[in-house]
């Protein structure tokens, strides 16, 4: 499946509408939608640290959005991101707390390119056997999400050596050498957890749209995903570049979990279920429309109404929940676009009805203007 | 004919889409019991004007009259009401039925809650009986030809009491003997007072079964008028609006090496079953083979065979003495292989992507089209620009989608591209596919000067008319096999026609010899 490109006033109407559910359902159980949604603004924008919060979760959901992206620009649906995104945190945490003693310069680069490579490497495989044997890419990524998931808990639970375990259900927290995080950073957002992560995010999108649009292996990708026939005439191999572009969507949700280890939480925990960046990424990437920079407004979007969520339930006593219902609701504003492409015409319809009858108004007034002035 | 009240009459026909108008005050009549061609051009606002009269679309202006009667059509039920019925050219049925099964699709006959099929049956029997459709309405439709496939959509309209009838493109699927048969079907029809309209671009069909013809240029109806009488040169001239040549000229051909060698391959189709075998053809520089056969006994197989797209399972191909049996297709194209792909939009283009982007489709990998992996528009827009001019593709621009342009201007952006870059085999299959007079003269131009400049060219088509203007040698290919070879100046469509259904040429030419005699 390749991610429709939606033009912006969808994306805008997809969240007014999602917004105005969440003010009706908020009214519905007697919440003030007003108050709620200022709450949910002040939450969000109330102090540096909760911009810090935001660009936080930010950070992941740019990379997995990049990622879905790619994938379904090859005509995949990587449903994987989160299995991927997972191998990426549990192998760079491991990785750094193995070394403790290795240099920064030494220890980031390469801990960085180890969780991309395992997360590459997670999504290569469902890439490869749908290449080879034509199996559902859906349902291997679903079920690698599980298997990533367990195995990263028994990894953590059963594999890990004691000593850089802080409990059995925790690592202990990476060292300086392999966080990601910067102490003017930390300052200036009142210790919140932002780190270079969100430069490297930022990057990212420049150099995944870079390799999409401007080379010729993002040309490859982009014929195999619309045509695979004509791209295996035109000598491209559909089978390896499948595999390739699944590797890159992988990899870019492996770096997403290598930053939450390195950047966010520091460390590595057991997961009761697969992590949300995955399935919130691809929510992005859908709001997002296909275009970089509709996932950089997409994701800004959604970790707002995350962060600003959170502060919702203290000051206004909306649940936070509600957020999600929002999140959802936009989503299926995104899927149901041809709702919106409906209403869109309706109106425009109604306003060009309007502006006939009004300029017929104005020619009747004019022309019996004219005639009072002809009197 | 006496002239007495038409069946259809359309008048002043107006369809605007934007600002574009599809027809262009059109007007239309036909008889009780007329063949009446509809002559055109792609583009030229036939399908439109069909899609109207059968409730598609609404007309933005004009009058239907049925009978005399003013009607509105207004959707396709209205239109099957009033008895107008169509015989699509891509076949709307369903394989794993019956042909009775198929027929009352849609209007079954019911005793309680179970299909009286019995009934049905008969019914489509005697129908069949009198308009000549022979068929087994207990046959699956998987198992017959695709001629008696096309009975069986006649007989679904005739079912439903259509009392006019639209063909649209009918023989394109045909051999040449099925088209005969058909003919005299349509004849049939309307001796028993059916109305026919008859959709097509070939000429030689419009003078053996109409009775009248009108041509459509351009969204206007040009002129109307019996059929008797008039060349095929006349009809193609009018439809184009200017002389149109049909027999491309050219030199005889001085074949030097051997270019392409197919040596006793046998290939594979999806299935797993062998569709081509023991195929053996050679190809020389500066001759065009063409490749006649009914769709569907290998020549798809063959040329995926040849170009890599599919495993040859085994025998040789081999290019200018080098063996490229199952090399990769990039290889194979690298090695000096000009490809036009029978199916344009499932091979030969990315539909979504832009013209520009598409004419490098081969090249892009390449300076100066891309530098380390770089693309470089700039240089892609170049060589668009100078494909566009060079080959007359007509788009609004090289950025616009290959989808959005027109089926003659994809074509011959194929075309361009296949031939630009100085290639030593042209493997061209089906290169006139559903284009007009126009573009097929264009592309048959080309093709012949791709020989002249001494390539070898082999030429697969359905369209006998097609091999036999183009071709220096002809070979037949029936069930996977070559039936036979012939030189084009010693064979005709007769003989080709027999040679296709698997007859073998001495058979073949022994039967023709007793025609003559009879």
């Amino acid at each position: 499946m390749v991610v429709q490109k939606n033009n912006f006033s969808v994306a805008l109407f997809s969240v007014l509408f999602g917004l105005i559910v969440g003010a009706i359902i908020m009214l519905v159980f007697g919440y003030n939608p007003i108050s709620g949604y200022i709450a949910l603004i002040s939450s969000a924008f109330g102090s540096m640290q909760d911009i810090g919060g935001v660009l936080t979760q930010m950070t992941p959901l740019i990379l997995t959005a990049l990622g879905f992206t790619v994938a379904s620009t090859a005509g995949f649906f990587n449903i994987g991101l989160s299995g991927q995104a997972l191998a990426g945190w549990v192998g760079a945490v491991w990785y750094a707390l193995s070394f403790p003693d290795m240099p920064a310069f030494v220890m980031i680069p390469s801990a960085l390119i180890l969780g991309t490579a395992l997360g590459a490497v997670a999504g290569l495989i469902p890439g490869w056997l749908r290449a080879q044997f034509g199996a559902s890419e859906v349902i291997v990524t679903i079920m690698m999400n599980y298997i990533l998931l367990f195995l990263g808990n028994n990894i953590l639970q059963n594999t890990m050596a004691k000593s850089i375990k802080e409990s059995a259900e925790t690592t202990k927290q990476v060292g300086h050498n392999a966080s990601l995080q910067l102490k003017w950073l930390t300052d200036l957002t009142q210790g919140s957890s932002v780190s270079t992560g969100i430069f490297i995010a930022l990057i990212m999108i420049v150099v995944v749209w870079f390799v999409m649009k401007k080379t010729t292996l993002g040309f490859e990708i982009t014929a195999v995903g619309l045509n695979p026939d004509a791209a295996k005439y035109a000598g491209v191999s559909a089978k390896r570049t499948a595999v390739v572009a699944m590797a890159i969507s992988g990899g870019l949700a492996g770096l997403a979990g290598t930053i939450e280890g390195l950047g966010n939480y520091l460390n590595f925990f057991t997961q009761n279920s697969s992590p949300s960046i995955g399935f919130d990424g691809m929510a992005v990437a859908l709001l997002g429309g296909g275009s970089y920079l509709g996932i950089l407004g997409a994701a800004a979007l959604f970790s707002v109404l995350k962060i600003g969520g959170l502060g919702m339930p203290m000051s206004s006593g909306v649940p936070f929940e509600l957020v999600d219902i929002v999140i959802a609701s936009i989503i299926f504003f995104v899927g149901a676009n041809y709702l919106i492409r409906l209403i869109q015409k309706r109106i425009k319809a109604m306003d060009e009805k309007a502006a006939a009858q009004d300029a017929a108004k104005k020619s009747s007034k004019a022309a019996s203007k004219q005639a009072k002035g002809g009197e | 004919m006496t002239e007495s009240t038409p069946v259809i009459e359309m008048r002043h026909i107006v369809k605007k889409f934007g600002d574009f108008a599809a027809n262009d005050d059109i007007n239309l009549q036909v008889q009780q019991g007329e063949i009446h061609a509809l002559l055109g051009e792609n583009g030229a606002g036939k399908s439109t004007l069909m899609n109207i009269l059968t409730g598609l679309l609404q007309p933005t202006s004009g009058d239907i009259l049925i009978n005399g009667q003013p009607v509105v059509v207004d959707s396709p039920s209205k239109s099957d009401s009033l008895g107008i019925g169509m015989v699509h050219q891509h076949f709307m049925l369903i394989d794993a039925f019956t042909v009775t099964e198929n027929i009352v699709l849609g209007s079954e006959i019911t005793k309680g809650l179970s299909l009286d099929t019995k009934t049905a049956a008969k019914k489509i029997q005697s129908l069949s009986d009198q308009y000549g459709l022979a068929v087994n309405p207990m046959a699956k439709i998987s198992d017959i030809s695709v001629g008696q496939q096309q009975r069986v959509e006649i007989l679904k309209t005739l079912y439903r009491g259509a009392d006019i009838l639209i063909f649209d493109e009918p023989t394109a699927v045909l051999t040449p003997q099925e088209i005969d048969e058909l003919i005299a079907i349509m004849h049939n029809l309307a001796k028993e007072g059916k109305s026919i309209i008859l959709i097509t671009h070939k000429l030689d069909e419009i003078r053996a079964a109409a009775d009248r013809v009108t041509v459509i240029r351009a969204g206007k109806s040009i002129k109307t008028f019996p059929v008797a009488g008039v060349s095929s040169q006349q009809l193609a001239d009018l439809m184009v609006g200017r002389e149109v040549s049909f027999k491309t000229e050219k030199e005889p051909a001085q074949p030097k090496q051997t270019v392409l060698a197919i040596d006793n391959i046998e290939v594979d189709d999806a299935r797993g079953v062998a569709a081509v075998k023991d195929f053996s053809l050679e190809v020389k520089a500066g001759e065009i083979v063409g490749l006649a056969g009914i769709d569907g006994n290998g020549q798809t197989e063959l040329i995926q065979g040849i170009t890599g797209l599919t495993k040859v399972k085994s025998g040789h191909v081999t290019l200018n003495g080098k063996d490229v049996t199952n090399k990769k297709p990039r290889q194979i194209t690298e090695s000096g292989v000009g490809h036009i792909p029978e199916d344009r939009l499932r091979f030969g283009m990315e539909v979504d992507m832009t013209l520009s982007e598409n004419l490098s489709l081969q090249t892009y990998y390449k300076q100066p089209i891309s530098k380390s992996g770089v693309l470089q528009p700039a240089e892609m827009d170049k060589l668009a620009n100078k494909l566009v001019k060079e080959f007359d593709v007509r788009a609004a621009s090289i950025h616009v989608t290959a989808g959005s342009m027109s089926g003659g201007n994809q074509q011959k952006a194929v075309v361009a591209r296949e031939l630009d870059r100085d290639n030593d085999l042209i493997i061209a299959a089906q290169p006139t596919r559903g284009l007009d007079v126009g573009a097929i003269e264009y592309i048959h131009r080309r093709l012949i000067d791709q020989r002249t400049a001494g390539k070898a060219v082999l030429v697969v088509s359905f369209e006998l008319d097609e091999i036999l203007n183009l071709s220096d040698r002809i070979a037949v290919i029936n069930a996977g096999k070559i039936v036979g070879i012939v030189d084009a100046k010693e064979t005709n469509k007769q003989e080709l026609g027999l040679l296709m259904t698997g007859m073998s040429l001495k058979a073949a030419r022994e039967a023709l010899k007793e025609e003559v005699t009879v």
